[in-house]
């Protein structure tokens, strides 16, 4: 059913100065297709994903791995040629509209910007395609609507606006960092929705969350990350059926949307670990009722489980094992 | 105020700038206490054989001119000496009355609060709905030439901005805890007032006393250098300059040493005044004025 | 919004009020007889005897107070004994020579403090950072009317560049504006310097750089619309500052402005014209102080009146 890779991210590391935010993280988002990546926060998902765009913050760099778009390696692109592609091939959508839109330019003119600045459309030209723009993420009189400031919106529709922009220029990629998290519930289902429409049209997504529920309504494969790597990967049908890392596993417990509720399993203890002193062996031990002394000192690999997916747990067959006991 | 002999963990913890400004400051204050006692200024004799000297020369009666002399043939250091005296004594002396006058008000205003409290902010407001410069000219030329009206017409200006911030540090720690506590227990209002709320003014009140010591100080100059200040027969800064203005093209010296001399001990102040209220907001600076 | 209007126009009047009142007790109150002030040291006895009477000065305070609002609520402030003729016509006639001067000095400070606080900014923590901090450190400490002294000393005594006083040329202006504007230029550019750091911080830069915009867009579009904001609403402040500061700079000058007139008025005791002077600065600004704070809310479409 896939039509090949559109994004692989390999290896990945990132460090904010001596602080590995990200420790050597894989992953592939096929066309048309969404990858879910779950993990509290500061688990490095949000780093890895602006280290797609090319967008780290000024402290952060990129200290390993490779990033490939449709086989172009995006790290070994000159700044100028990977801003070219982002807004025409990846674009990105943020937890926050209000502080993510600027609040002294209208909404039409932020819009029509990507037509003026990016494909040379004249003002009116522009003006034009952004009011159209707005009418199709569902915003009421949009002609109207386009002289507005961000301020004058509701929460769900400046979310509209923000995937308006993030769409104009009918991107491949889609990157969408919370999206739904600073909205109220009604609100997020008709910007999910929103989302799945343009699913449906080819588009593929990256969809960062805490939120399984908004994964599973979602995504087609997950990956969840803690400490700056991936611990588990696999289809969001298999994964929410029987987590293969005791982390995957405290997650579904701690969370309300998760599908079904599991006996035996508490949610997790204890706070994410600090990145300046990170536990040795697995950096998930000091938290994981199944830990035992092989932990402490030997960092599990993620490694292959038979049907494709992956866990890097040293007992990930108990865990698969004691998931399907105790959910019986 | 003697960083020296600490030199290197003072260095370390605040860097370069304020071991010099703070050593600056030391000698300043020195010369002004005992500069005048080792180099006396005479401002009634004048040597017309030995005007307008430029710096280094030797005068007519042996003694070196180091800084050269005015167009009576007077000695500049001499003169700026006499005026380092006056300018410490007015920047002091408005600072501590202004300050005290701020300080009480304040007090009151914060912690009584009502119609003592609205009263006392209007005024201020008021007073500041005019720059302080121009109330302090009207006031200095309305009361004439004399050391003390240059400080009461300063003091006047000033206690306004010791008031606000004052009542400012009262209002944020009247709510606090310990002085509810002291309240319930029965503690009077001047108890409260002097055991607990006081301290927590006086860090604030220090730095604003510190930047209005420079302020002050270049606010004196001005009068004087308008000749509304100190009267002539004693020497400051500001009317030094203002007589060397009339003799800019044959004697620079005469206007530029005591401008010198207070522009270096105003920014050392400031220097110091900077690091004791931190990272400070530009936008507070300007009304502070 | 109409309330908010009226609430701020009757604050700024009630301030005036307040100015009016301090300068009534500071030339009534202050020992002296206050027909001796106004008169001048020239009177003679019975002009003295007549200003007296005139004045009212046997009337309570509280009466002379009351008249003396009146008189200066239909501007009169009385006769200038220097000049002959009506104080605050004398006061009038200086004004354009003093908005000229601070309009100039507006303009330096824009011309030079915008670009400088954006250069500090782009290079923060390096040595023209670091020196534009400390240039708006001091240049608020220095004495100003010394500055300008030595601007003379160096532009028009020693490179015989620019002339020193007014002398109805254009140029004439370049030297106090310049002396005028220099404390506000390091303050302003280091206004713009924190709001274009603070500015470029925020996450829609991140956003306006995720459609791909080009730097140049960025900063000069999107941050830059930002930061204008309060550059703009803080100008009003500035201006006021000039035409206080003005009082004295226009002394070294021999600028023919109100300050000048009022420095020269209260050397002579000629109180009338100093009031009337004083006054008219007062109400710049006070009435600057009100624009600022309308500015503000037409320029930031994230305030509205409603919210105050």
């Amino acid at each position: 059913m896939s039509d090949g890779a559109l994004l692989e991210v390999s290896e990945l590391a990132v460090a904010f100065g001596d602080l590995r935010a990200v420790r050597g993280v894989s992953l592939t988002v096929e066309k048309g297709q969404t990858l879910a990546i779950v993990g509290e926060s500061g688990s490095g998902k949000s780093i890895t994903s602006l280290a797609v765009m090319g967008l780290l913050p000024a402290q952060a760099k990129v200290v390993g791995g490779g990033i490939t778009l449709d086989g172009v390696s995006l790290l070994d692109l000159a700044p100028d040629e990977l801003r070219r592609l982002r807004g025409e091939e990846l674009a990105m959508i943020f937890q926050d509209p209000l502080s993510a839109l600027n609040p002294s330019l209208t909404v039409g003119y932020q819009i029509a910007e990507m037509f003026r600045r990016r494909r040379g459309a004249s003002r009116a030209a522009a003006n034009e395609r952004a009011v159209e723009a707005m009418a199709e993420v569902g915003i009421p009189d949009a002609a109207g609507r386009a002289r507005s400031y961000p301020h004058e919106f509701s929460g769900g529709m400046r979310q509209r606006i923000m995937i308006a922009m993030a769409l104009a220029l009918e991107p491949r990629l889609l990157i969408a960092d919370e999206p739904t998290t600073a909205l109220d519930v009604t609100v997020q289902a008709q910007i999910l929705r929103l989302l799945r429409e343009r699913q449906r049209a080819g588009l593929a997504m990256i969809i960062i969350s805490h939120d399984l529920g908004v994964v599973a309504r979602t995504a087609q494969s997950v990956i969840v990350m803690y400490a700056g790597q991936a611990v588990e990967s696999g289809t969001v049908a298999e994964v929410y059926d029987a987590p293969a890392h005791p982390y995957t596993l405290g997650l579904m417990a701690a969370s309300p949307s998760a599908r079904t509720s599991r006996r035996g399993i508490r949610p997790i203890d204890g706070n994410p670990p600090d990145q300046a002193a990170l536990p040795t062996g697995c950096a998930f031990h000091p938290r994981c009722p199944f830990a035992r002394e092989r932990c402490r000192t030997e960092t599990p690999p993620l490694r292959r489980l038979p049907s494709g997916r992956a866990s890097a747990c040293h007992f990930a067959e108990e865990v698969l094992a004691h998931d399907r006991t105790a959910g019986a | 105020m003697t960083p020296v002999t600490s030199k290197p963990s003072v260095l370390r913890r605040f860097g370069v700038g304020p071991v010099v400004a703070a050593t600056v400051l030391v000698l300043f204050v020195l010369i002004a206490v005992f500069g005048p006692m080792l180099l006396p200024y005479d401002s009634v004799t004048t040597r017309v054989g030995d005007r307008l000297l430029p710096p280094f020369s030797t005068a007519s009666d042996g003694t070196f001119a180091l800084l050269g002399t005015d167009q009576n043939g007077r000695d500049v250091l001499r003169q700026v000496i006499a005026g380092s005296r006056v300018s410490l004594l007015v920047g002091i002396t408005v600072v501590v009355v202004g300050g005290l006058i701020g300080l009480v008000l304040g007090l009151v205003a914060g912690y009584y609060g009502r119609w003592l409290d609205a009263v006392i902010s209007r005024i201020g407001d008021m007073q500041l709905a005019f720059p302080s410069i121009l109330l302090a000219i009207l006031l200095a030329g309305a009361l004439g030439p004399s050391l003390t009206n240059v400080i009461v017409a300063l003091a006047v200006t000033r206690w306004v901005i010791f008031a606000r911030v004052v009542r400012g540090s009262v209002l944020t720690t009247r709510g606090r805890e310990f002085v509810e506590s002291a309240k319930v227990m029965g503690a009077g209002d001047l108890r409260i007032l002097l055991r607990y709320i006081l301290p927590s003014c006086m860090q604030p009140l220090l730095v604003a006393a510190t930047v209005q010591v420079g302020l002050t100080m270049v606010a004196e100059a001005a009068l004087s250098f308008l000749g509304l200040g100190v009267p002539l027969d004693q020497a400051s800064w500001g009317s030094t300059i203002a007589n060397g203005r009339d003799y800019l093209a044959n004697a620079w010296w005469i206007a530029a040493v005591p401008g010198l001399a207070l522009t270096l001990v105003v920014i050392c102040i400031g220097l110091l005044g900077d690091r004791a209220g931190d990272e400070s907001d530009p936008a507070r600076e300007v009304v502070a004025r | 919004m109409i309330h908010y209007l009226v609430r701020r126009l009757a604050q700024s009047v009630l301030l005036l009020f307040g100015a009016i009142t301090i300068v009534f007790l500071v030339l009534r109150v202050i020992p002296g007889d206050p027909a001796a002030l106004i008169l001048g040291s020239q009177a003679t006895q019975a002009d003295l005897a007549a200003k007296r009477a005139e004045l009212g000065l046997g009337d309570p305070l509280l009466l002379q107070y009351v008249r003396h609002l009146g008189d200066v609520v239909r501007l009169d402030f009385g006769d200038s004994w220097r000049l002959g003729g009506d104080a605050f016509a004398a006061v009038i006639d200086r004004l354009p020579a003093t908005i000229t001067l601070a309009g100039f000095a507006l303009g330096f400070t824009l011309a030079l403090g915008f670009p400088l606080g954006v250069y500090a900014a782009r290079h923060k923590g390096k040595l023209a950072d670091r020196a534009v901090s400390y240039f708006s450190l001091t240049g608020q400490a220095l004495p100003a009317f010394w500055v300008g002294i030595m601007l003379v000393l160096i532009f028009s005594r020693t490179l015989n560049l620019l002339p020193a006083t007014a002398d109805g040329s254009a140029v004439a202006l370049v030297l106090p504006a310049f002396t005028l504007a220099l404390p506000f230029l390091g303050w302003l550019a280091r206004l713009v310097r924190n709001g274009t750091l603070e500015e470029l911080g925020r996450d829609y830069v991140r956003t306006a750089r995720a459609k791909g915009l080009s730097e140049r867009v960025v900063f000069n579009i999107h941050v830059l619309r930002n930061t204008l904001t309060p550059v703009v609403t803080v100008l009003g402040l500035i201006l006021g500052h000039f035409i206080a500061d003005a009082v004295i700079i226009e002394q070294v000058f021999a600028w023919p402005g109100i300050g000048s007139l009022m420095i020269e008025s209260i050397q002579n005791r000629d109180y009338a014209v100093a009031e009337a002077a004083i006054i008219l600065i007062a109400v710049f600004y006070i009435g600057l102080n009100l624009l600022v704070d309308l500015l503000y809310f037409a320029l930031d479409p994230r305030v509205t009146l409603e919210t105050v």
